[in-house]
């Protein structure tokens, strides 16, 4: 017997004298699951602030109308009917009857149609219904409906989409917040089947969800944000472990049941101890990103970009974000997510086969490039990044590139990257991100891959021939037609290499062996789950 | 004497306000933005913009500045950035956990450090005195972070003994707050117990060598009466000065060992803070170190004058 279970069963034994509270004891500890997120949850409005962490923590206390299963099809969640006109512009719904706020308000139409209503100026789908908005009006109290002068065949989708900002259901008292606002703490009151315990909320450290107990999930099985969200657990606690050697201890000590994001280095640890089950998190994974900046020289020249897109060796960013894990990357000609029907490698030649550095030292001369430095700006905090900077530095060197490597923090990066001054003078190059694959599986709504010039993402492509087919996936009406769409938009967006792809990969998640019901996908999703 | 500490804590007013003025500047002049963290990789550049303008930070500096002193002068810290929860009370939540490590590493490091450092002065030259330095050299050149996870390898991990990470607080029983820290203040105390090992020895040696030593020796006093009522007492003056100047040292290492061991307290609260770019929760923690800082000299500065009559104010 280990001295700290002796311990505990002296101290069992001594106060109570009976066997029957340990035993009651266990089963109350088996009532509350202990999850060590990907970072600190350090705040809870998923519509004001859109990190990763945030969504996956609202998805407890918030629900939303539709939600995605693992085929990527949206299923209908707080909605119990809908329909809309033949010609998309009008589209009417259902709540389903009994939903309640955790307040014990019941969920009405005017809830949603403020909640929709601050979400529309947020998210990229979003803005497009807002851009053919007439109005929406909520009908009765549990009907509400879009009037749009245009139509809008993707709207199941984009209530029900699960990349940030998702389209939660807030109280209409909350959801007035102006969007780029932040709900008060005391606010986040949602529908969803567990509510947030602000006075137990430690930013920085913990965060507590409990079971609400007037949840209503639905008949169906669970599937990701569809279906049943039935919680086998009375508490959720949310412990934030910012060290990953930490966290790794902590799991293996027994002192987590879940850690959602296991740093490769640490895995074969975890593997060798037998109470610990190890796999993949995310099956849609993460697109690694070379983004240059479009607006100065030599990257507002194509042929400079290409240079660049023939050099890249993919291979070697995936070794060094991954390490020699090949189940975890492969390498991406493409801008979506493999395993999904965007997925094509069509256009995407470019970046197969053997790198063709002679020939993009050529197409750097001809573009006009002579040696003035390139800026790489590298958040060194976070390590998939770090590793890509280096990988890039010397990749640009080889190109016989000057290199002006700026190791700083993601806070400045952050920062820096919003300016389009030129490179010298405040202004970048070059930087490296990723993108949640789960991102980059609807044009419209994929930032990053968006070409309108000064409203594009950072580093400001410009190409109408990206506009364009992504207005001709927005208006597929087939899978056929979405299928020819995803085909012209990697082509042209290779052409005009709007970005860089430099690989597809995935990380891994580990939980203690007595925890059951664990899957996966592109956010943590705990109905479902148990602990013996 | 009560004039005294009035006027030192009267002058703690016109360092607080340097100081709040430096870090101020400084947080302005850092490269960085909220904005940016908050709304997150996928956002546009307008919605940054957008979030920026409604946090207030594209005004000028002197407004902000301004608008912020005042309400220091109010005793209202602000709200966080990120959170939306006044910075007190995150201070509020962080300082058990920070105050009850620091005491316990320092109680740790006192009852260690200092009868190792009266030990090795004695017996300089012996193996004791040797043994005393080598884990004094020991514990300057190991970092925090290297002690603290050997420490939880082995009593965690191995013997299963303390658990590896955590906090529980007082109120929850004095045995789970209790081997929460134990590991913590360890690692914490490592540098801090070789720094006050070593001063306590120098000091003594000099001590030790003064003609009264000698004239109790003469007089038959026994070696304890000779090193802890005599010598000690004399020593303790610089003694407590390095245990002042090293509450410093611990601030920092708390930084490190509260990440190490996920510990809530205020050294992970300003990582997190800077890391992010929270400027109210930067400043009111910043404020608050300095200010306990100040509070410290002031407390060792009288505790001079009880190991020393002849020190007046």
């Amino acid at each position: 017997m280990k001295r700290r279970n002796f311990l505990a069963g002296t101290v069992a034994a001594g106060t109570t004298g009976f066997a029957a509270p340990s035993v009651r004891g266990q089963a109350a500890a088996n009532r509350v699951l202990r999850f060590v997120p990907q970072a600190n949850l350090a705040n809870l409005d998923p519509i004001w602030g859109t990190q990763y962490v945030v969504r996956n923590g609202s998805a407890l206390i918030w629900d939303t109308l539709y939600g995605v299963d693992s085929k990527l099809e949206p299923q209908r969640q707080m909605v119990e009917s809908e329909e809309h006109s033949p010609d998309f512009k009008t589209w009417t719904f259902r709540l389903r009857s009994g939903l309640k706020f955790h307040n014990g308000q019941p969920v009405l139409s005017k809830d949603v149609v403020a909640s929709l209503t601050r979400w529309m100026p947020r998210d990229p789908l979003g803005q497009l219904i807002r851009g053919r908005l007439d109005a929406l009006e909520a009908v009765d109290d549990r009907t509400f409906r879009f009037r749009l002068n245009q139509p809008f065949t993707k709207m199941i989708f984009a209530l029900g989409k699960n990349n940030t900002p998702m389209a939660f259901i807030m109280p209409e008292h909350v959801a007035k917040t102006d969007s780029f606002t932040q709900i008060k703490p005391e606010d986040v009151i949602g529908s969803g089947p567990m509510r947030f315990r602000r006075d137990e909320w430690v930013p920085g450290s913990k965060a507590v969800f409990e079971r609400f107990a007037d949840y209503q999930p639905r008949q169906e099985a669970p599937d990701w944000l569809a279906g049943g969200k039935r919680m086998n657990f009375d508490r959720i606690e949310w412990n934030i472990i910012p060290d990953p050697a930490t966290a790794a201890a902590a799991l293996q000590n027994g002192e987590i049941d879940w850690w959602e994001t296991p740093l490769p280095d640490l895995v074969p640890v975890l593997r060798r101890n037998r109470n610990i089950m190890v796999d993949i998190a995310d099956p849609l994974g993460n697109i690694g990103s070379f983004r240059v900046n479009h607006l100065h020289a030599p990257f507002n020249d194509v042929r400079a970009r290409r240079a660049i897109q023939m050099a890249i060796n993919q291979e070697d960013y995936m070794r060094a974000v991954v390490g020699n894990d090949e189940a975890l990357w492969k390498l991406l000609p493409s801008f979506f997510t493999p395993g999904t029907p965007a997925y094509t490698e069509v256009g995407g030649d470019i970046l197969k086969g053997p790198r063709n550095i002679e020939g993009a030292r050529r197409l750097l001369a001809e573009s006009g490039y002579s040696g003035q430095p390139i800026t790489v700006l590298v958040g060194q905090d976070q390590a998939p990044l770090k590793a890509m900077g280096e990988v890039t530095n010397a990749l640009l060197r080889s190109l016989g590139m000057t290199v002006d490597f700026v190791a700083t923090d993601w806070g400045t990066v952050g920062q820096r990257r919003a300016s389009k001054a030129p490179p010298g003078q405040g202004g970048w190059h070059i930087f490296h991100t990723w993108h949640a694959g789960a991102d980059c599986i609807a044009p419209a709504s994929y930032n990053a891959l968006r070409a309108n010039g000064d409203g594009a993402w950072f580093g400001w492509p410009n190409s109408p021939a990206v506009e364009t087919e992504i207005d001709s996936w927005l208006n597929a009406a087939t899978p056929q037609a979405e299928k020819a769409a995803f085909d012209a938009i990697n082509t042209a967006a290779m052409r005009d290499v709007v970005y860089i792809p430099n690989g597809f990969y995935l990380g891994y998640q580990a939980w203690r062996r007595n925890v059951t019901g664990i899957t996966k996908g592109p956010l943590p999703f705990f109905w479902g789950v148990s602990k013996t | 004497m009560l004039a005294y500490i009035a006027r030192r804590v009267l002058a703690t007013i016109p360092v607080m306000l340097i100081v709040a003025f430096f870090v101020f500047s400084l947080l302005y002049l850092a490269p960085g933005d909220p904005a940016a963290v908050i709304a997150g990789d996928q956002a546009t550049p307008q919605d940054v913009e957008r979030i920026r303008a409604s946090l207030g930070l594209d005004r000028p500096f002197v407004v902000r500045f301004g608008e912020w002193l005042w309400r220091i002068m109010q005793g209202d810290l602000g709200v966080s950035i990120f959170t939306n929860l006044p910075v007190s009370h995150m201070i509020a939540q962080r300082i058990e956990p920070t105050t009850s490590l620091m005491l316990i590493t320092i109680t740790l490091a006192i009852l260690i450090a200092v009868p190792m450092g009266v030990m090795a002065a004695w017996k300089a030259g012996s193996w004791i005195d040797r043994g005393v330095m080598a884990f004094a050299v020991f514990g300057f050149s190991v970092p925090v972070f290297v002690t603290g996870y050997l420490l939880a390898y082995i009593f965690a991990l191995q013997l299963e003994w303390l658990p590896v990470q955590g906090y529980t607080p007082l109120s929850q029983g004095f045995w789970p707050f209790l081997e929460n820290l134990i590991l913590p203040s360890i690692a914490l105390g490592s540098i801090y117990i070789a720094l006050i090992a070593r001063i306590t020895r120098a000091t003594m040696l000099e001590v030790l060598a003064q003609d009264y030593i000698r004239t109790a020796k003469a007089k038959g006093l026994g070696s304890r009466g000779i090193l802890f009522l005599h010598a000690l007492k004399n020593a303790a003056v610089p003694i407590s000065t390095v245990i002042g100047i090293g509450i410093a040292l611990l601030i920092g290492g708390a930084v490190v060992t509260e990440s190490v061991f996920a510990i809530p307290g205020l050294g992970r609260l300003t990582v997190d803070a800077i890391l992010r770019r929270d400027y109210p929760v930067i400043q009111g923690v910043v404020l608050l170190f300095s200010f306990i800082y100040v509070l410290v000299n002031l407390g060792i500065d009288l505790l001079y004058t009880v190991f020393d009559p002849r020190i007046r104010y």
